[in-house]
């Protein structure tokens, strides 16, 4: 287990380190930095998701509180982007801490519909509240700058989402193979013989609820700081679904596969771009499929298919 | 009564009636198959672009009407037959992203087929406003209601009197004794799922005259159905046009007394405030879970 | 000594009364049996004493104080433990991580340091595996280490539980129907390793329908019928009483 752990994390840092040999121009590197982005997200969204058997269709809000935070304390009120990243993210923090103890006592479809309101109440919020936000039309984002120095250009901030990438991927398994990972796979695994085991199941989902919340928050503000502009529409109902779904199809409980997830939903319809008015019908077309014929999602159904093909004589 | 108000509640009414039809066929396809549908609001925007498409075509509006229902009824055989059964026993996650994808599959169909403009739709018996002590009223809502109201009758014939209707109700109370009195579940389950499109699709239609119709009306007001469903309870009838009626008049009261910019948000407040504080709604049935 | 007092211990759920005035006492290190017709409220009972149902009435001591738990893992650290008679094994672990799980209670680690990984936890995840291999060829489940618990068969999941509730080290352990769906060699299994379970000086609560299991291996059996105390007393009194006779028809073990 832990051979396996160390292996994968050295895979995601080789990838991370030679990609840039295999980008050719600068929308390469910012379609690198987007799927950077998104997997961050992806990989705190699947501690929820995959190991503790929960479901959140609002996370785009966390995404978007972060990004706003951000955004505002450094373009209206001139904080140090760091600091502004901080306070954003303990914002979050605080909130789903607040939110996640009602919202997670809810089951199922329930939960589901009280995190999918949670986050378009969110994105209505910030949508109206054009004062500090921008409006629908969003507001321009000050650079990123660590130690005085301004983060601009796609290869500095390559590295730096990279960097961040393995690292999140680093703490996300710590966390998974430890009591508390053991804990969530248990009350997904049974929440009555989990409770009856000792665990917290509230405290744990309200727990792991909180640090996926903090994944997004982070990648939002970071994503807001790279662009330079942020709008509603990072905040929607639609890029909620979007992460479930790389979630879901990269592989629920592989962390790897959320970073897999992250890479081809984020590529796909970027390179769909030439068939921009099938877009959203390949998009749907690909969940519906995957969902039906490889619900375990891409990475776990391929390693069982290596498993059996290996067993073969 | 002030006239302010009756203009309030009249806008309410007409809007939670749709809610309310919206609601009605998340309900059916809920106790049919245990499946929250995401793709319910996309039966109402095919309802009323495709009515619009064919009257511009020339069609006769009785006519583009049935074969707007139809083909949202077809829509609704089709998602069951081929994303719904398909994933049978699936997690609740993975059923919510097939039908979320079967979405978002209509609404690119739409702009495909159709386009991504706004459209309107002719009301069916002229514009001349009605005065009611004080307020006006659109023909166009006397519509709205009258036929929710005629739909509601049907149904409840449907459900009480005939017997698909009863083996519809028999499989959401059991599913497994019902299939073994002989009730086809797969029979059930399309026509839960054609009927809960028809619903939507007619819906669509009934408003497109005051709100205009486009390729993605049904991200909303699905999800107002929605809420309007879980605000009545989940499942029941009844409560489907409880939730929806009080949504309705909720946002119009809202808009009106309290804050314009925030009336979609009422909808997700009250989904967050039923949840939290009485998950079963209004009318719905307390489940007792056993261990 | 007296482990576990209920007083007056009543349930109702809606306008059924499951369980009934009920008055019992566990000695520690007894195994203390609970037998009844079907619907009789055992199960009800059981849950009533891990704390997945609250009692309409009535009050539990346990160790000489008033349990004052709430939540089903507030009656865990208190150190009841327990199976269940529908399987609820953590289908998406191994078998040895079912173990493990169950070892919660006795695993402190921060939430920082589980983040990190600090060296003081690669140490202490060492010694919960090797723990719960004890446990598992404790049950006789050596061979099943490394299984997914998906692929294990039925017999072997009712012991993979038992090793599981028995991490969480117990004073008392609640196994529900452990003999139910196993054939007679199993069974004795069973018999044998609940003789091993009293043996580590675990008390144990009983609820099943075997009867050669129960009179083979209880020193108390308490006996429901309707939720309400039908009769109580060592096996020789409880077999030999007409009201249990007559409650069951003939009470044949097989």
């Amino acid at each position: 287990m832990a051979s396996s752990r160390t292996a994968g994390l050295a895979a995601l840092a080789a990838v991370v380190a030679l990609l840039p040999l295999a980008l050719v121009n600068n929308y390469h590197y910012e379609v690198a930095i987007l799927v950077g982005l998104n997997a961050i997200v992806c990989v705190g969204l699947n501690l929820l998701i995959g190991y503790a058997g929960q479901i959140s269709l609002g996370h785009a809000g966390f995404f978007g509180l972060g990004a706003y935070g951000s955004a505002i304390l450094t373009a209206r009120y001139g904080w140090p982007p760091l600091a502004a990243l901080l306070a954003a993210t303990l914002a979050v923090a605080l909130l789903a801490l607040a939110i996640g103890r009602p919202i997670l006592r809810l089951r199922g479809h329930y939960l589901a519909m009280a995190t999918l309101g949670m986050g378009v109440i969110i994105s209505i919020v910030i949508t109206t509240e054009d004062r500090y936000t921008g409006g629908p039309d969003g507001m321009s984002v000050p650079p990123l700058t660590l130690a005085g120095v301004a983060l601009t250009g796609e290869r500095p901030w390559y590295w730096v989402v990279g960097v961040l990438l393995v690292l999140a991927v680093w703490l996300a398994r710590n966390l998974i193979d430890s009591p508390h990972g053991r804990a969530l796979r248990a009350l997904h695994g049974s929440e009555v013989a989990a409770e009856v085991g000792g665990i917290d199941s509230a405290r744990h989902k309200v727990r792991v609820f909180v640090i996926s919340a903090v994944y997004a928050a982070v990648a939002g503000s970071l994503a807001a700081h790279y662009a330079g502009f942020i709008t509603p529409a990072k905040v929607t109902f639609f890029h909620s679904i979007e992460l479930v779904t790389m979630v879901v199809f990269g592989g629920m409980a592989s962390t790897f596969g959320a970073v897999v997830g992250a890479a081809v939903l984020t590529t796909l319809p970027q390179a769909l771009t030439v068939f921009k008015e099938y877009e959203m019908v390949v998009f749907g077309g690909v969940m519906m499929l995957t969902m039906i014929f490889m619900p375990k999602g891409l990475v776990p159904t391929l390693a069982a298919l290596a498993a059996r093909l290996g067993k073969a004589p | 009564m002030s006239a302010q108000f009756l203009q309030f509640l009249l806008a309410g009414l007409t809007i939670g009636a749709i809610y309310a039809l919206v609601a009605l066929g998340f309900s059916i396809i809920y106790n049919a198959s245990q499946v929250i549908n995401f793709a319910q609001g996309e039966f109402v925007m095919v309802g009323g672009m495709c009515t619009v498409w064919l009257g511009n075509a020339g069609w006769p509006l009785p006519a583009a009407i049935a074969a707007a229902v139809l083909l949202a009824a077809l829509l609704g055989l089709a998602l069951e037959r081929f994303a719904v059964e398909p994933a049978r026993g699936a997690s609740v996650v993975t059923l919510i992203i097939i039908t979320i994808g079967a979405s978002i599959l209509l609404r690119g169909l739409a702009t495909l087929v159709w386009d991504k403009k706004i459209h309107a739709l002719k009301p069916f018996s002229g514009e001349a406003p009605i005065q009611i002590g004080g307020a006006t009223l659109l023909p166009q809502s006397l519509w709205v209601l009258g036929v929710t109201l005629v739909v509601v009758l049907l149904l409840s014939w449907f459900f009480g009197r005939t017997l698909l209707g009863k083996a519809l109700l028999a499989t959401s109370h059991n599913r497994l004794a019902a299939q073994l009195v002989g009730i086809s579940v797969r029979r059930v389950l399309l026509v839960a799922f054609s009927l809960s499109a028809a619903l939507g699709a007619v819906a669509g239609i009934l408003i497109a005259p005051i709100t205009f119709t486009a390729w993605d009306v049904g991200v909303m007001l699905g999800l107002k159905g929605f809420a309007a469903a879980i605000l009545g309870g989940m499942g029941s009838g009844p409560g489907a046009v409880v939730g929806g009626l009080a949504l309705g008049i909720i946002e119009a009261m809202g808009a009106g007394y309290l804050s314009s910019a925030y009336k979609d948000a009422l909808a997700f407040v009250i989904i967050l405030a039923v949840l939290f504080f009485m998950p079963n709604g209004l009318l719905g049935r307390r489940s007792v879970d056993r261990v | 000594m007296s482990l576990l007092r209920a007083e007056g211990l009543s349930k109702d759920f809606g306008g059924v009364r499951a369980i009934e005035s009920l008055d019992f006492e566990i000695r520690a290190g007894t195994v203390f049996s609970i037998i009844g017709p079907n619907g009789a409220g055992k199960t009800t009972l059981l849950n009533l004493l891990t704390g997945i149902y609250r009692p309409s009435a009535g009050r539990l001591w346990f160790d000489g104080h008033a349990l004052s738990a709430r939540a089903p893992h507030e009656f865990a650290a208190a150190g009841i433990g327990r199976t269940f008679q529908n399987l609820q094994i953590f289908f998406n672990m191994s078998a040895l991580e079912n173990v493990m799980a169950g070892r919660h209670l006795h695993e402190r680690c921060g939430l920082a340091a589980a983040l990190l990984r600090a060296p003081r936890l690669a140490r202490a995840e060492r010694a919960c595996r090797s723990r719960a291999a004890e446990l598992l060829a404790f049950v006789g489940l050596e061979a099943h280490e490394r299984s997914a618990a998906d692929a294990m068969p039925y017999g072997a999941l009712k012991r993979l539980e038992i090793a599981r509730a028995l991490a969480g080290e117990p004073r008392l352990l609640l196994l529900d129907e452990p003999a139910a769906g196993l054939n007679p060699s199993e069974i004795r299994d069973i018999d044998r390793l609940i003789q091993r379970i009293a043996g580590l000086g675990v008390t144990v609560v009983l609820v099943e329908h075997n009867m050669k299991l129960v009179m083979g291996v209880s020193q108390h059996v308490l006996v429901l019928n309707y939720g309400r105390k039908l009769a109580e007393g060592d096996t020789e009194t409880v077999r030999n009483d007409p009201r249990v006779i007559e409650a069951y028809l003939g009470s044949g073990g097989d």
